[in-house]
């Protein structure tokens, strides 16, 4: 399920289109994981507050869409250009992979929210697979 | 036995009131053959579904996207109970009609995110948790005759 040359042109298109939202997404994305999916709480004891739209998730939504855009940067060869982000998460973070598609999940309704309509079953589907393969790049250095 | 909240009943019977079932059905039907390709092997009988054009507009793929979301409509009258409601359900789709039941979490996904669609900000996380906590109820009842 890599991706093919319509995929890359949409995602690029796409993230171009949002770039300015990326905050908005990140912080919504990350509140809504920690509620509707409350074990993965249990990476985050060492926050103040996890209370959706606190400062911790707000600053931490911001990090992932970052990575997630810096992600789009390198889509010709995602698992070379995201080692570094792979080595944190394997050896430091040790995130359990399976968050990775909660996250995803957490995103893409994001972004339907907030784009209603404009976000096509087409582009959901180029998203889908950016992120799967994202995310196996994250977990490319785990063993 | 799920237990439910006051509250997460409330949001339940809300957002079903809210739903106009000839367009989320439909919507997240289509999304699903469309995200999903492999899903489409269980509508061969269902003509062109060769690509999102097609899929979309297939009025088949419509009348059955319908079907399924009416199909909720009996979880949402026997809340307490979703694991007898859909004992049949289950049966048919495992013996009957052969569908790997991790479609229908595929579905469920979908569903979600044509809701989220619709409803926009008003889609708040407190509804999306008990959306889903439903969803994940009626999915684990459609598996559970399959053996």
């Amino acid at each position: 399920m890599s991706l093919n040359a319509k995929d890359k042109t949409i995602i690029r298109d796409f993230f171009k289109k949002i770039s300015t939202r990326n905050e908005e997404i990140g912080n919504e994305a990350l509140s809504r994981m920690l509620t509707v999916y409350p074990q993965t709480k249990s990476y985050f004891a060492h926050w103040k507050d996890l209370s959706p739209g606190s400062e911790p998730v707000k600053r931490h939504g911001v990090l992932i869409m970052n990575g997630v855009f810096d992600g789009v940067s390198k889509l010709d060869d995602l698992i070379g250009g995201l080692l570094d982000l792979s080595e944190l998460h394997a050896f430091m973070l040790r995130i359990d992979p399976v968050n990775f598609k909660i996250f995803t999940h957490c995103i893409l309704v994001v972004m339907s929210m907030i784009l209603g309509e404009e976000f096509t079953p087409e582009i959901h589907l180029s998203v889908d697979k950016f992120l799967a393969q994202l995310s196996l790049a994250l977990a490319e250095r785990y063993r | 036995m799920v237990e439910w909240t006051e509250s997460e009943r409330a949001i339940i019977q809300d957002i079903f009131s809210r739903i106009n079932y000839e367009t989320v059905g439909p919507a997240a039907l289509s999304r699903c053959l469309v995200v999903y390709p492999w899903t489409r092997r269980y509508f061969g009988n269902f003509g062109n579904l060769y690509n999102a054009d097609a899929i979309m507009t297939n009025p088949k793929v419509a009348a059955h996207g319908t079907i399924i979301l009416h199909g909720l409509d009996r979880a949402l009258k026997n809340m307490d109970n979703i694991k007898e409601t859909y004992a049949e359900l289950s049966v048919l789709h495992s013996e009957k009609l052969h569908v790997d039941p991790d479609n229908f979490r595929l579905l469920a996904d979908c569903i979600t995110i044509v809701l989220a669609s619709q409803m926009g900000k008003e889609f708040t996380t407190d509804m999306q948790a008990a959306f889903q906590k439903f969803m994940s109820v009626v999915v684990s009842a459609l598996g559970r005759q399959y053996h």
